[in-house]
């Protein structure tokens, strides 16, 4: 009792302590975000004071093609970087966990978790020189592959036309975005509890099997953190545009992010950027809050 | 069944397939690595596929010097360095008022981090550019210290939170009944416990602050402030007339978080893990 009571009369003084990194959070970005939002019901050039015009920008966004069509791009994204990774990954993840960790030791499998997580950890910018190698029409690789096995039909411009443009930066996208997977999924299934998969094998249950019934419904948290998190990265997509594509060709490959900055520094129309911005900030919001509803409810009929 | 008994063909299989996937997936830096040895007229001649036979190491000081590469070094190192001290002093002395102090409102102030993570750079750019601008410090490598510093203290108090929220209450209570402080805990109690948890952090900050570029971009214009990242995205374009220069620079460019990486790997993978379980 006494206790608990000193620890009522001194939870004030801990208020301190969350002062200066709140705070400065609360500043920071909240401050900005307020900002965002009030340019969005501006026009401005940047220079000068903005002129109030409402919710013109917004009506504006209504009938701009462009915007609806970025916004379908950074749906298709969640594909590419949340659906795809998210499936290949289970599986890549129990195969190392199940196979090669056992079979051939601790050393094999770390090499096959660092080449595939290899892509995390190296800038976009660099990202982008790299595969600008792979996928250059004339002299990159694999359009040289591609030519060297007779397969030169298949040779395109993979970048430099719209119907494939979107195709490229999504194997592009996978490429990065597996190792972050698989890691997450190999460090749940070390949490797992190995008897029921040993009751599985007894019954006779094949790897396939095993890995469908018991071991993917234990792995539920991490996958349902996994969709939430890459699904949210899909839709802020930037990097991988802006260094490959800058949206193009025409509008191929324009998402949401890059439209934004797009208007805020090369057409410097900073309002109908902040509107873009502060649209896809509500979605983004009302996505993950619906994701984390859904997961909450999931995890209670289990 | 299968996967114990004895070994049988299987586990081989999946070795030689898991084996040519990971080779698949390093293979952009094998292209890169070959070209940037590569002399530009053996490339012109016979491709990129082809290995060089006379390795050329001349275009990697050419890079290193014509872009002033050590500069952009010590800039990076500085920037990422004071994000990962500014990020885990904050998020700890945040994290420890909502663990350990359980604040009233704490709830709020995590539920505020949380949203906060979901709001793109790109609703943020602008004000942040213009408001550094009326206050000096656009063009400033501090502002971009600042900026990731504080944002990373949100992710940061997030995670810890959780970390100090499962902090065994009976050493809280032990201390408390002496008459320690809430300083006192922090220093003696708290703090020994948890060191490895702020280094995990402290690494993680270090390696995403490394690789941010939106902000960067926008708000270090002078080739003097840029930071390595910003140097592959603004530089290297500069070298397209030289496509084997190029690869010369992404090598450059992605050696410091790959010799990192390596280091800090197990350190790495704790926090990516830590973030996703919570």
């Amino acid at each position: 009792m006494r206790t608990k009571k000193s620890q009522i009369s001194q939870s004030g003084s801990y208020y301190w302590y969350a002062f200066p990194g709140f705070g400065a959070f609360f500043v920071l970005v909240g401050g900005s975000f307020a900002y965002n939002i009030y340019l969005s019901f501006n026009d401005w050039q940047g220079i000068g004071t903005p002129t109030w015009i409402g919710l013109k920008n917004y009506q504006d966004l209504l009938h701009d093609h462009t915007f609806w069509i970025s916004f379908l791009h950074a749906f298709e994204f969640i594909f590419a970087m949340s659906i795809v990774p998210t499936a290949i990954g289970l599986l890549i993840a129990a195969l190392i966990y199940d196979f090669i960790a056992k079979h051939f030791g601790n050393a094999v499998s770390t090499f096959l978790r660092i080449s595939l997580y290899v892509p995390q950890i190296i800038a976009l910018p660099v990202v982008g020189i790299l595969w600008s190698w792979l996928l250059s029409p004339n002299v990159g690789a694999i359009n040289t592959i591609l030519r060297n096995i007779g397969l030169g039909k298949l040779a395109l411009n993979w970048l430099g036309q719209s119907s494939t443009a979107m195709f490229a930066l999504s194997i592009m996208m996978i490429w990065i975005q597996l190792g972050y997977t698989i890691v997450i999924f190999i460090s749940g299934m070390s949490r797992l509890d190995p008897y029921l998969d040993e009751a599985a094998q007894l019954d006779g249950a094949s790897w396939f099997q095993r890995f469908k019934i018991i071991t993917i419904p234990q792995l539920f948290p991490e996958i349902s953190v996994v969709l939430l998190t890459t699904t949210v990265a899909a839709l802020k997509v930037f990097g991988p545009v802006y260094v490959m594509t800058n949206g193009g060709p025409g509008d191929a490959t324009q998402v949401p992010a890059f439209f934004s900055y797009f208007n805020f520094f090369s057409t410097l129309k900073v309002g109908y950027g902040a509107s873009i911005a502060t649209v896809l900030a509500a979605l983004l919001t009302i996505i993950a809050i619906g994701l984390l509803r859904f997961q909450r409810k999931m995890g209670q009929l289990r | 069944m299968s996967a114990k008994r004895k070994r049988g063909v299987a586990p081989y299989l999946v070795l030689v397939g898991l084996i040519f996937m990971a080779l698949v997936w390093l293979f952009p830096m094998y292209v890169a690595f070959i070209n940037s040895f590569k002399p530009e007229k053996e490339f012109v001649q016979n491709g990129v596929l082809a290995l060089p036979h006379h390795w050329d190491l001349s275009k990697f000081g050419k890079f290193w010097t014509e872009v002033d590469f050590t500069k952009k070094l010590m800039n990076s190192i500085q920037v990422s360095v004071c994000v990962a001290l500014i990020g885990v002093v904050l998020s700890f002395l945040t994290a420890y008022a909502i663990g350990i102090g359980r604040v009233k409102g704490r709830i709020w102030i995590l539920g505020f981090f949380m949203v906060a993570f979901t709001i793109p750079q790109e609703a943020l750019i602008y004000p942040l550019y213009s408001v550094s601008k009326m206050l000096n410090l656009y063009d400033n490598i501090w502002s971009i210290i600042i900026i990731f510093g504080v944002i990373s203290a949100g992710f940061g108090t997030y995670l810890l939170s959780s970390v100090l929220s499962t902090f065994p209450e009976e050493l809280l209570e032990a201390a408390r009944i002496d008459g320690a402080s809430p300083s006192r805990i922090l220093r003696s109690i708290v703090l020994p416990l948890v060191r490895p948890t702020l280094f995990v952090l402290a690494t993680m900050f270090f390696i995403f602050t490394w690789n941010e570029f939106l902000i960067p971009l926008v708000m270090l214009p002078s080739n003097i402030n840029q930071t390595v990242t910003l140097s592959m995205a603004v530089t290297a374009g500069q070298f397209t007339s030289d496509p084997t220069a190029r690869a010369a620079a992404a090598l450059i460019g992605f050696m410091p978080s790959v010799i990192f990486f390596l280091i800090f790997q197990r350190t790495l993978m704790r926090g990516i893990t830590l973030g996703a379980v919570k």
